[in-house]
């Protein structure tokens, strides 16, 4: 008789919120795998309703303490869309600078401290720390830079207080953001160390035939705004984000989970799919680096996604050293408008993935629904069939060794589970 | 106690943010690392000790069956408990569900509400066990948390300031936004902590570290009313983060009922 195996991770370790793992074998074949969620709910979509539109940011920012700044762009975006709002170039600008220092902090956090540990063998970036001083500093101290940046323009790292529907509260002023500039000039260059270093680093052998899904900007490397492009060739528009995408609650898993189209497939979104489709709009410097370590596009290894982030970390010091030389205070740091009934939807890309929002107002504004689709959500189904194809080649006796194994696969996509907690709930295991 | 205390990180409802400052305090991380053992915290490492804790640091509210024993366990197992961020001492953002119909909210969210286990509401951790210290915020301020942790490596009570926001208006020379600009601001009520930032961006206080000590919301609110702020704006801005702490709960209710009665 053919015995069943379990393989459990309790609680994931090194990732956003808390979410453990759950394979069941029978023999040899896998018969389940799931990423288990115990984030209780919190009920953003819904207790947004008959908030006014002005709070939204604010709210929205509390899914996620790591990435808020991914939830206000998206969230100031679709409102600005349901209320026919039209931002200015130096608004636009200053959310892009924005978006860097998220970029920058959430990269440097995963990058040093929570996946290199992976490679080289530590229980954490603390641990690693004793080996690796310069590398554990040097990502501390470009994370630093990013919150400061944040705090700077957002008034602070974690739930920043300065972003509004239609711009910004108050336009920083010159001198506080050039102050920043000696910081980013070395910044770049460390950017540029950690990402050769990065590049040493041992990967294993496993490419997979993904469906890459992000943001394509013709003439920028994509943030805030774009068409949603797939590694297919396909296209669309924001506004038909929900007819392709779908999100499930279903029946054998209480998690609500993405796919695509008609047969419901899986796809990825991140880094690694930012990069593969966006690899010639990166700046001038994450360019020349990838053509240096020879980082081949499409990149379809999961692991080598810490790359990517890599490569964007660069782009995001770059690109906001550009923002801040020519840097001056806009006339107009907020457009004026009058609320009205409507409905609007934008995508932006979080340091994870793009992540979609739509709203509608009423005349009073007023939210009366809100939908929010995180990037975590759309990688779940993603995560779970890279382990169904990834788990014979790793299996074991050893089950926990087995069960460190896919740990590190799921750490690839750094997965944000706190922001998942408005659509997942706790899985235990389904019936046989 | 011990030389080198066992400290553990514990997440409940919540956006991690808070434990999140312990690893953006860059400056101070590896020194206060050396300092203390982490026993337990998932978000940094992978390593995983069972307890006893000398002091569990512990982030979020209480919102499902499960969590209500877990943290009955996690306090059984640790010296110090402190609490940490908005969602542990008042019960966050979620706690809005406390005003509303639960199964509606559920419904709203979920295709399938039946496999959602969740409680009616959101409570703050000291509703269910005992709470040697709280720390306030939303987030908390990272150099406050590592003054707690300092402090009560060193053996003494942490130092924190439980004036308002509003004194800290007068210190950074921000002129008053409610009196130049009529925008309404909750520093008046509000504990300090976050560095008084909002006014400084021309925008008013939304209450992240809750209610300051003796703070007089009654006062307040007769001044925004009297200033046009309609009540039901007023009603959601004490809603927000901190809403369900006692002052601000206490005032909002009244607030609501208030415009009940008039209409």
């Amino acid at each position: 008789m053919t015995q069943e195996r379990l393989i459990k991770v309790e609680a994931l370790t090194r990732v956003e919120g808390e979410g453990g793992l759950f394979v069941r074998l029978v023999g040899n074949h896998i018969e389940d795998v799931q990423l288990t969620i115990f984030e209780p709910p919190r009920l953003f979509e819904a207790l947004l309703r008959g908030r006014k539109l002005e709070e939204v940011p604010d709210i929205t920012a509390r899914i996620c303490g790591i990435c808020p700044v991914a939830y206000q762009m998206s969230s100031v975006h679709a409102l600005e869309a349901a209320l026919g709002i039209e931002i200015t170039e130096d608004i636009r600008r200053l959310r892009r600078l924005l978006y860097c220092g998220e970029w920058i902090e959430s990269h440097a956090l995963h990058v040093h401290l929570l996946h290199a540990p992976d490679f080289l063998g530590y229980d954490s970036g603390i641990d690693m720390a004793k080996d690796y001083p310069n590398e554990v500093n040097r990502g501390l101290r470009l994370k630093k830079h990013g919150n400061q940046l944040l705090e700077v323009l957002g008034g602070r790292a974690i739930h920043p207080i300065n972003v509004a529907v239609g711009g910004f509260y108050r336009a920083p002023r010159r001198d506080d953001l050039t102050a920043l500039i000696p910081d980013f000039e070395w910044g770049l260059q460390a950017a540029v160390e950690t990402t050769c270093w990065l590049a040493t680093l041992n990967f294993p052998d496993f490419t997979r035939a993904y469906d890459m899904v992000s943001l394509v900007h013709p003439d920028e490397y994509p943030m805030n705004e774009g068409r949603v492009n797939s590694t297919t060739g396909t296209s669309w528009d924001v506004r038909d984000y929900e007819r392709e995408f779908h999100e499930e609650h279903v029946a054998h898993s209480t998690a609500l989970q993405s796919s695509r189209g008609e047969r419901q497939a899986c796809y990825h979104v991140g880094p690694l799919a930012r990069v593969n489709l966006n690899r010639d709009r990166l700046s001038p410097t994450a360019r020349r680096v990838a053509d240096d370590i020879g980082f081949e596009t499409p990149c379809l290894n999961p692991f080598r996604a810490i790359i990517a982030r890599g490569l964007e970390l660069i782009h995001a010091y770059e690109e906001a050293l550009d923002i801040l030389r020519t840097y001056r205070p806009p006339t107009i740091a907020r457009i004026k408008y009058e609320p009205h009934a409507g409905q609007g939807c934008a995508a932006t890309e979080a340091p994870r993935g793009l992540i979609y929002h739509r709203y509608e107002v009423d005349d009073a504004g007023l939210v009366t629904f809100a939908k929010i689709v995180p990037p975590t959500s759309q990688n779940q189904r993603q995560i779970e069939d890279d382990l169904r194809d990834y788990l014979p080649r790793i299996l074991t006796d050893d089950e926990s060794a087995t069960a460190r194994q896919c740990e590190k696969l799921v750490r690839c996509y750094d997965p944000c589970i706190s922001c998942s907690t408005h659509f997942l709930k706790l899985t235990v295991q389904r019936d046989g | 106690m011990s030389a080198k205390p066992k400290v553990g990180v514990f997440k409940f409802a919540s956006c991690d943010g808070c434990q999140l400052s312990l690893l953006a305090a860059e400056d101070e991380l590896l020194t206060v690392a050396g300092k203390i053992d982490i026993a337990y915290f998932l978000e940094a490492t992978s390593h995983i000790g069972e307890g006893p804790y000398d002091i569990a640091l512990v982030e979020g509210s209480i919102t499902t069956p499960t969590d209500a024993l877990r943290i009955r366990d996690i306090r059984q197992r640790s010296k110090f408990l402190i609490t940490i961020g908005a969602c542990a001492t008042a019960g966050g953002i979620q706690a809005l569900r406390n005003w509303a119909d639960h199964d509606e909210f559920v419904r709203a969210v979920y295709a399938r509400p039946e496999y959602i286990e969740t409680l009616a509401t959101s409570t703050p951790i000291a509703e269910h066990v005992s709470v040697d210290f709280e720390l306030r915020g939303c987030p908390i301020n990272r150099h406050q948390l590592v003054e707690v942790i300092v402090s009560l490596v060193a053996g003494r009570k942490p130092k924190t300031p439980s004036h308002s926001v509003c004194l800290d208006c007068k210190r950074r020379g921000t002129v008053c936004i409610t009196v130049a600009q009529g925008v309404p601001c909750l520093g008046p009520v509000t504990q300090s902590g976050c560095g008084a930032i909002c006014p400084s961006y021309d925008r008013g206080c939304y209450g992240c570290f809750g209610p300051a000590k003796q703070c007089n919301t009654g006062s307040l609110s007769r001044q925004l009313l009297a200033d046009g702020t309609p009540a039901p704006e007023l009603v959601q801005l004490l809603r927000n983060y901190n809403g369900y702490a006692p002052e601000f709960r206490r005032e909002s209710e009244r607030l609501a009922k208030l415009n009940t009665e008039d209409s």
